[in-house]
């Protein structure tokens, strides 16, 4: 890989390898000398590789010149140190100037930072912004891309953010193994956040799009990888990913428009993905616990099956009727809906509509349109007439605008 | 909106009355369908099923095995729901899969506050 290429690669998967270790070594108070050193390390990279090419072990490089950056930095700031120093000295290890990028430690501090980050003291949406800066190395500038918003607001929410984390005094460590359940809760739901930011967003940049999901993927492993977090639910979520995350390419055309599930190329799945998610749902099915991701991972796992089929649609249904008891969401009570009327048929499936009352859910109204599309199209088209007039984007607009064309044209 | 309880009441005794195991696949199927369906109104609040292991104390201190001696109609199980009314809760519950067999019940009561939470 030429230099050009491989410096925003090795920034996604080493900068926050730096920053976990320095940051866990110098504590929270000081996340933003850590992600100067982190910035400053990757920018020595890109000077020197331009003229000197690019080293052998690249990565080992970048600890090196971080190691040397974050000693100067507390060389420079011996002064000042020796005034803070007594209060830190007894959280330091032995030799106060090694800085330890050995793979443990490495693995270690990636996983508590991961727990630093989403602290219950912190709001959801910065915990997301955290996570995408911190640990996925993401620019200021495409997390504002990500969110929709700009860069102002977006380096105003990670400032509040690490302020917060400050102020509460969050130690950068691991939950105790009791506090472990609980603390996993809002790691694995930033973690889902994120790899729904790649999936759903409006965002119009594709790469950015599937680097946020592959990179959701990659911090749910760190935490199978760890035995105290590898946990059923855990698994679960891995499993979700992976089943979304093979149509991946299918569910996008070339001008970037979204393809959907009934008419996209199934030769474009990609396979591997789906036989990964398989084995962590297998791997998920220990023990008592029954989280929202195994039941979200099942719903996925049917969708890997292309063909109708009367147990597939039995099996979706089931989950979802398990999810809304765990967790209700107007899409889970729509979603469910639509199984009902491939397993019980139309009739049935539109009296349970009518009562949702999601009158304000323009999906409500589509769905509505498809379940009377063969009963009554002019129900049908009422309904797809009031979906349009509440409908968001313009994908969306489009879309109806297809459904009604081809009712109408049929009738 | 108030919280009501359903319970649900079924011949656990009769050997005859017992569903086999594909049978009782297929219930608890109906079953989870049923709930789902109230849990899609977001008016599902909790419930268990109960097993049929069970002890009944009686004044005397007598202790006899089983919650259903001489009842045909013991508790299976029972849901929390919301609703805004009896009637409301009366609605949802009649569709009660467990109400396709004869001799089967669900009793709608309205919680009350009684214990602190």
């Amino acid at each position: 890989m030429h230099s050009a290429e491989l410096i925003p690669h090795l920034f996604r998967t080493e900068y926050r390898k730096i920053v976990s270790v320095l940051c866990r070594r110098f504590g929270f108070q000081k996340i933003e000398v850590t992600e100067d050193i982190a910035s400053d390390t990757f920018l020595t990279a890109v000077q020197s590789w331009g003229i000197e090419g690019t080293p052998p072990n690249p990565a080992g490089w970048l600890y090196q010149v971080a190691k040397n950056k974050a000693k100067n930095h507390l060389h420079r700031h011996a002064i000042l140190e020796e005034k803070i120093l007594p209060e830190i000295k007894s959280e330091m290890h032995s030799d106060e100037n090694e800085i330890d990028l050995s793979p443990q430690n490495i693995s270690d501090s990636q996983l508590q930072m991961m727990f630093a980050v989403c602290h219950p003291a912190v709001s959801t949406e910065s915990q997301i912004g955290l996570a995408l800066r911190i640990l996925c190395g993401f620019g200021i500038e495409e997390i504002a891309d990500a969110f929709q918003t700009n860069k102002d607001t977006i380096n105003k929410r990670l400032l509040r953010a690490k302020e917060k984390l400050r102020a509460k005094k969050i130690a950068i460590e691991l939950p105790a193994t009791t506090e472990i359940e609980a603390r996993l809760e809002p790691v694995l739901t930033t973690i889902y956040l994120l790899f729904n930011e790649g999936y759903y967003s409006i965002s119009k940049n594709k790469n950015l799009r599937k680097e946020l999901c592959l990179e959701a993927m990659r911090l749910c492993t760190m935490l199978i990888e760890n035995e105290p977090t590898n946990k059923p639910q855990v698994n679960a979520l891995l499993s979700l990913m992976c089943f979304h995350a093979s149509r991946f390419d299918a569910r996008m055309n070339e001008q970037d428009e979204l393809v959907i599930y009934e008419e996209q190329d199934t030769a474009l799945w990609n396979v591997d993905l789906i036989s990964k998610g398989g084995y962590f749902l297998q791997r998920s099915a220990s023990g008592n616990t029954l989280s929202r991701y195994h039941l979200e991972a099942g719903i996925a796992y049917w969708h890997t099956q292309k063909a109708d089929s009367a147990e597939k649609w039995k099996g979706i249904l089931q989950n979802y009727d398990l999810l809304l008891q765990i967790r209700y969401s107007p899409v889970a009570a729509l979603n469910r809906t639509y199984a009902l009327s491939k397993v019980y048929g139309n009739e049935t499936a539109i009296r349970e509509a009518e009562r949702l009352g999601l009158t304000e859910n323009h999906f409500y109204y589509l769905l509505l349109g498809e379940l009377y599309k063969e009963i009554d199209p002019k129900q049908a088209l009422e309904n797809l007439e009031k979906a349009f007039a509440l409908a968001k984007t313009e994908t969306e607009t489009q879309a109806i605008r297809k459904k009604i064309a081809t009712i109408s044209h049929l009738h | 909106m108030e919280e009501y309880i359903v319970f649900m009441r079924l011949d656990l005794i009769t050997k005859d009355a017992q569903p086999s195991p594909e049978q009782m696949q297929v219930y608890m199927k109906q079953y989870q369908d049923w709930v789902g369906g109230i849990a899609a109104l977001n008016k599902f609040a909790g419930g268990k099923g109960l097993s049929t292991e069970g002890k009944v104390v009686t004044y005397g201190d007598v202790v006899t095995d089983g919650p259903f001696v001489e009842l045909k109609e013991s508790i299976a199980g029972f849901i929390i729901i919301k609703a805004e009314s009896l009637e409301e809760a009366t609605e949802l519950a009649s569709a009660c899969p467990i109400l396709k067999g004869p001799g089967n019940s669900v009793e709608v009561r309205k919680i009350s506050q009684v214990h602190p939470n």
